[in-house]
């Protein structure tokens, strides 16, 4: 089984986070909220793999 | 004109067993002349088991209701003697189209796989299946089959005892005591029977309400099923059109949870709703209109004692799917085998208990199924109207969100993993054919195989040879030899890469075990866990 990589994985992490926020720029919390949700369905598509993802799941939740 | 709905099928007539002075025991009483209830009757009659069906009533389905028949129960009433006529009479169809808010978002085809003499599935009104079924009752009949239909037979109490079932039933003529050997209740989501014995019915509340209006009307829609959600003339809820036989459209219109009920029932109130979804200049006769709510549901066993029950008065989904007629025909094809096995005294009376197992684990599929397709046509918090939402945005786009769209799964036969009825599989072969499986169809050189199928143990030796004529336990096996080769449809579904394989096929079609090679002992092993006496 992969292990969810929980080690730092980002170049720029600033940037990176940066951009995360830029998109919610101008959006209400209902238009941010599509926003999160289609990201997240984005990216769960293309890590596809089912082990993965559960534990980020966990891990979104107990942090 | 009179619909058929509107016709006594089968009205009242007084039995003898009215003016007896000591109530009647008949072998098997069925409670219900719905689809659930006439097919597991046919079946019976169809191995000479004396079977009376009870019905309050005397007319077929009032109104469409169930419309939507897959493949596997089109199978079975194959074997029952009236698919046929049901697949002549109904409407098929492969394209499905999503919308959402104003826009389709993408349409899907299920295209038919080859091979298979039935289609994935067929929309026919449930009144017309019932027809049919009345109609095979009425042959069966005629060829001297032990079969009987009473209409007008209220079931008004039900008394249970160790080796027997009494009911009190209540006619015109006014009321008679029947007993019955067993007792299968078929008679719906309310079953007054289940009720009567004071039987659990466990499950999920769905608050929601949903308007069926059936419209008769010369439309140029294609022949598809349409599904939207949050559209314009019906916000913030679904709605679905989808076609029948008879220029007759399904509709289907989400209303939410509080609503008055009287006032959305009313024909003026409905008509508008109907425009605003068909347009303005639509022309069209509504034939039958119901508002309904659902739960997803199913008592603990199937069994109590020599008390059955099958079809939705043992379990009920949401209609998302077609998995309710569907299901139930499941049940039956389940239950008819086994109970003429018990009644004969060649199975333990332990048979009659994997009747609920295994339609247990099948109710189970069923409500998982509708539960999550439920949730997600409706969903219940705002985080997962968000990712619904999100979903339908980008299906139409992106291919890879048009699985999650979930607007029904359409009901497809359960694979029986892990009964105790299941015997050794054999490794390399098919996993989709594996014991518990139904057997899929394929063209054989004198005709289809499930045509070939069905009503009794046979051992399927394909490219291999076996021996003819085994018996254990008073069950012949009836040995039937294919060509390897006999078609690339046999050959991919049944061999895969083998070069040759023995099946051992249940009465209902499903497979018991299967080998690589024929040895005897272990075919009459498996004969015997097939039929819940030992085995290895």
């Amino acid at each position: 089984m992969t292990d969810l990589i929980t080690t730092p994985n980002i170049e720029n992490a600033d940037d990176f986070y940066a951009d995360l926020l830029a998109l919610h720029d101008g959006h209400s919390k209902e238009a941010s909220d599509a926003i999160n949700a289609r990201l997240i369905l984005l990216l769960s598509n293309h890590i596809g793999d089912r082990d993965i993802l559960s534990q980020a799941m966990r891990n979104a939740v107990n942090a | 004109m009179e619909k058929i709905f509107e016709v006594p099928m089968y009205a009242y007539e007084k039995s003898p067993d009215q003016d007896a002075t000591i109530p009647v025991r008949h072998p098997v009483l069925v409670i219900g002349a719905g689809p659930v209830g006439l097919g597991l009757a046919i079946d019976l009659a169809q191995h000479d088991v004396p079977v009376v069906i009870l019905d309050d009533n005397d007319k077929v389905s009032f109104g469409s209701r169930a419309i939507c028949f897959a493949k596997r129960p089109l199978e079975i009433l194959d074997r029952l003697g009236c698919g046929e006529p049901m697949v002549e009479k109904g409407v098929q169809w492969n394209v499905g189209k999503v919308f959402f808010d104003q826009a389709e978002t993408y349409k899907f085809d299920l295209l038919d796989e080859d091979g298979h003499k039935n289609p994935a599935f067929i929309n026919l009104q449930q009144y017309y299946f019932e027809e049919y079924m009345v109609d095979r009752v009425r042959a069966l009949q005629a060829a001297g089959k032990p079969i009987e239909l009473r209409g007008k037979n209220k079931v008004e109490a039900v008394g249970q005892h160790d080796d027997h079932v009494t009911l009190e039933i209540s006619t015109p003529d006014g009321p008679y005591i029947l007993e019955a050997d067993w007792m299968v209740a078929c008679d719906g989501a309310n079953s007054p029977t289940r009720r009567m014995l004071g039987l659990d019915f466990e499950g999920r509340v769905f608050e929601d309400n949903f308007l069926i209006a059936d419209v008769v009307m010369e439309a140029d829609f294609p022949t598809e099923r349409w599904f939207w959600f949050d559209p314009p003339f019906n916000r913030g809820q679904s709605a679905l059109l989808h076609k029948q036989p008879d220029n007759v459209w399904r509709i289907d219109l989400q209303l939410g949870w509080d609503i008055d009920l009287d006032h959305e029932m009313k024909h003026e109130n409905i008509i508008p709703r109907l425009h605003a979804m068909l347009g303005e200049d639509a022309k069209f006769e509504l034939e039958w209109v119901s508002i309904y709510t659902f739960q997803c549901r199913r008592m603990e066993a199937f069994r109590k004692g020599r008390a059955l029950f099958a079809g939705d008065a043992a379990h009920q989904v949401s209609p998302f799917g077609a998995r309710g007629a569907n299901s139930g025909l499941q049940d039956t094809d389940n239950l008819a085998w086994k109970l003429k096995l018990v009644m004969d005294g060649k199975a333990p009376d332990a048979l009659m208990d994997t009747y609920s197992v295994e339609r247990v684990y099948g109710a189970d599929e069923n409500i998982l199924n509708s539960t999550r397709s439920t949730d997600f046509i409706t969903p219940k918090s705002d985080i997962s109207r968000i990712f619904r939402n999100a979903v339908l945005d980008l299906a139409g786009q992106y291919e890879f969100a048009r699985p999650l769209v979930n607007s029904g799964r359409l009901s497809v036969p359960c694979t029986y993993d892990g009964s105790s009825l299941n015997g050794p599989d054999a490794a390399g072969l098919p996993s989709a054919l594996r014991p518990g499986a139904t057997a899929m169809d394929a063209p054989t050189k004198d005709g289809w195989l499930l045509d070939r199928l069905g009503d009794r143990f046979q051992l399927l030796a394909i490219g291999l040879e076996a021996e003819s004529g085994l018996s254990a336990c008073g069950i012949d096996i009836e040995t039937m030899s294919l060509a390897a080769d006999e078609s690339a449809e046999l050959a991919a579904r049944y061999l895969g890469d083998a070069k040759g394989a023995i099946y051992l096929m249940r009465p209902d079609q499903h497979v018991a075990a299967r080998w690589t090679s024929y040895d005897k002992s272990a075919v009459l092993d498996a004969l015997r866990t097939a039929t819940a006496q030992g085995g290895k």
